[in-house]
């Protein structure tokens, strides 16, 4: 008891060293660390990028093939959907780059006990558990996204204005947000399951929701994708921002609110499951 | 023989311990299904009555799937390959260096086991599935097509077997494996007809992959059961197939010869 008041006055009493610059500062000093390690493995970095490449480009072929017999999906046409996979793709591989390794591996910090050791730090536990490593390859498949999705616009013949390209990255980070926040509730199951990695995994398989149009969908299907795991909101409502195909703004509100409560929800289930949380360990 | 009864048996022992893994696995292995029966409905929705994708009408595109998602749960190779890589990383083959047992053949029960637990754990939410879609389930035309289709399982199970070992073996020289799995298995995701039927390709593509064992891996049985393929060439197709499944088996013997001499245990 007397341990755990020592930390919490120590956190306090360092005002100064607790504020959003001591934790740039933090971060900055994980990115150098995620650096040094990626450049031990120098092979491995550039092989991973081709195997993310293989496969964006195994997602584009799909769109071409099913565009060799149809017009159009619903109303959207090849070049949107080409933006739209390479939208899904940013997000993926930014989640992948920022989130994907941290949050698979809480479930070993459980399982050996190395949990201990890092609520014992002088920081935000979940913000440690989040963001303790950052995958470059990561970065570098999201550029490639980029790319794809500029060829699309210059195919659909549209220019977005300096509004709907901001609109679109802040709803990018906006989609971004609910990926994090459902695999935090997902490894959070981890405290009550070990082996929760399997599910985590399972996880990855929504994206190839995500990537396909909205209007393809309905019925329960479509309910359960919008408002509960709201996989087709993601990615559709920012291409859509950006290809100047948005419906109302509802859509927009729908997204960030959607966001909004999915963040809080993870707030929570982390804080329920850190109280139950009883060390691996003798 | 008898030893390798064991192994079975002591490999479907060992799978049972993940019926509740496998059963997660089939039943969210649906969504992605789910996902692109509505695209194609879509697709099929914006065509006038009567429309066809290649040769394909709706009822055959759904079909495809499903009967993809049937054979897959038959024969996919899921971790048989991360652990053979893994048994050569960390030494674990030295034991059958020195047993009497062939590790092609122990692997190959071990395979056999673990489809056979997760075939048996998928029935449930895949029979489930296929009832809701009854109504767009094409079954195969005639009973010899239907034996046909088993026949042509087995080889696919064995050909994925084979190619999955091979690949595996790189672990002798290479030490990040898991690469040039995903770069194989992301081809094969394409050529062997996972995403799409291969036949709904430019021609000139689909043909140049008819030289190739891809189409072997998935198409060929799920054009058997769907009557895809003229009864009177059904066999050929099957001899094709047997040739590419014995071309695999004599280049995973070669490999595996090869990287046994490369080979060298660190450590106890």
């Amino acid at each position: 008891m007397n341990g755990e008041r020592r930390i919490a006055n120590r956190e306090s009493s360092d005002g100064h060293r607790s504020g959003i610059p001591h934790y740039l500062s933090l971060y900055a000093a994980l990115w150098r660390n995620s650096v040094i390690r990626e450049m031990g493995f120098k092979t491995s970095f550039l092989l991973w990028i081709v195997v993310e490449t293989l496969w964006f480009a195994l997602q584009l072929s799909f769109v071409s093939v099913l565009y060799l017999h149809t017009g159009s999906i619903g109303t959207w046409t090849k070049w949107q959907v080409v933006a739209l996979v390479g939208t899904s793709q940013l997000i993926q591989q930014l989640f992948t780059a920022l989130f994907l390794t941290n949050l698979t591996n809480l479930s070993e910090h459980i399982r050996t006990g190395k949990l201990d050791f890092m609520l014992l730090l002088p920081v935000n536990t979940r913000f440690l558990v989040s963001f303790r490593q950052v995958d470059l390859g990561g970065f570098v498949s999201a550029a490639g996204a980029l790319v794809v999705i500029g060829y699309a616009l210059h195919r659909l013949g549209h220019t977005p204005g300096i509004v709907e390209v901001v609109g679109y990255l802040a709803l990018v980070l906006v989609g971004l947000s609910i990926h994090y926040s459902l695999m935090v509730m997902l490894a959070a199951t981890s405290f009550w399951t070990v082996r929760a990695q399997g599910i985590v995994w399972g996880y990855y398989n929504l994206f190839n929701i995500a990537r396909l149009p909205d209007e393809a969908f309905h019925g329960p299907f479509k309910a359960v994708f919008t408002y509960a795991l709201p996989m087709l909101l993601v990615s559709n409502v920012p291409v859509k921002v950006l290809v100047a195909r948005i419906g109302s703004p509802l859509e927009i509100l729908l997204l960030v609110t959607v966001a909004a409560l999915l963040f809080a929800a993870s707030e929570f289930v982390w804080r329920t499951a850190l109280r139950r949380y009883t060390s691996a360990s003798s | 023989m008898g030893k390798y009864r064991h192994v079975l048996s002591i490999g479907l022992q060992n799978t049972m311990v993940y019926r509740l893994n496998f059963l997660f696995r089939a039943t969210f292995g649906l969504i992605p299904l789910t996902a692109t029966i509505h695209v194609w409905r879509t697709i099929y929705a914006g065509k006038a009555d009567g429309g066809q994708v290649g040769s394909y009408v709706l009822a055959e595109m759904i079909s495809y799937y499903l009967v993809i998602t049937i054979v897959d749960a038959l024969t996919a190779v899921t971790e048989d390959d991360w652990q053979i890589a893994a048994d050569i990383k960390d030494g674990n083959i030295s034991q059958f260096l020195l047993k009497p047992m062939d590790y092609l053949t122990y692997r190959l029960c071990l395979f056999t086991a673990s489809r056979l637990v997760y075939a048996a754990v998928a029935v449930v939410p895949t029979g489930a599935f296929l009832w809701v879609m009854r109504d767009y389930l094409v079954l195969p035309p005639d009973t010899a097509a239907a034996a046909w289709f088993l026949v042509s399982v087995g080889l696919t199970a064995l050909l994925q077997f084979f190619m999955s070992f091979t690949l595996a073996l790189l672990a002798f020289w290479v030490l990040e494996v898991a690469t040039f799995i995903f770069v194989a298995f992301a081809f094969e995701y394409l050529a062997g007809g996972h995403l799409f039927p291969l036949d709904i390709l430019p021609p000139a593509i689909a043909g140049a992959l008819d030289y190739t064992p891809f189409p072997y891996v998935l198409f060929f049985p799920v054009s058997i059961w769907l009557g895809r393929v003229p009864a009177e060439a059904i066999p050929h197709g099957v001899l094709v197939q047997l040739l590419w499944v014995v071309a695999a088996y004599a280049l995973a013997r070669c490999v595996w010869s090869r990287g046994i001499k490369k080979y060298s245990a660190v450590g106890g």
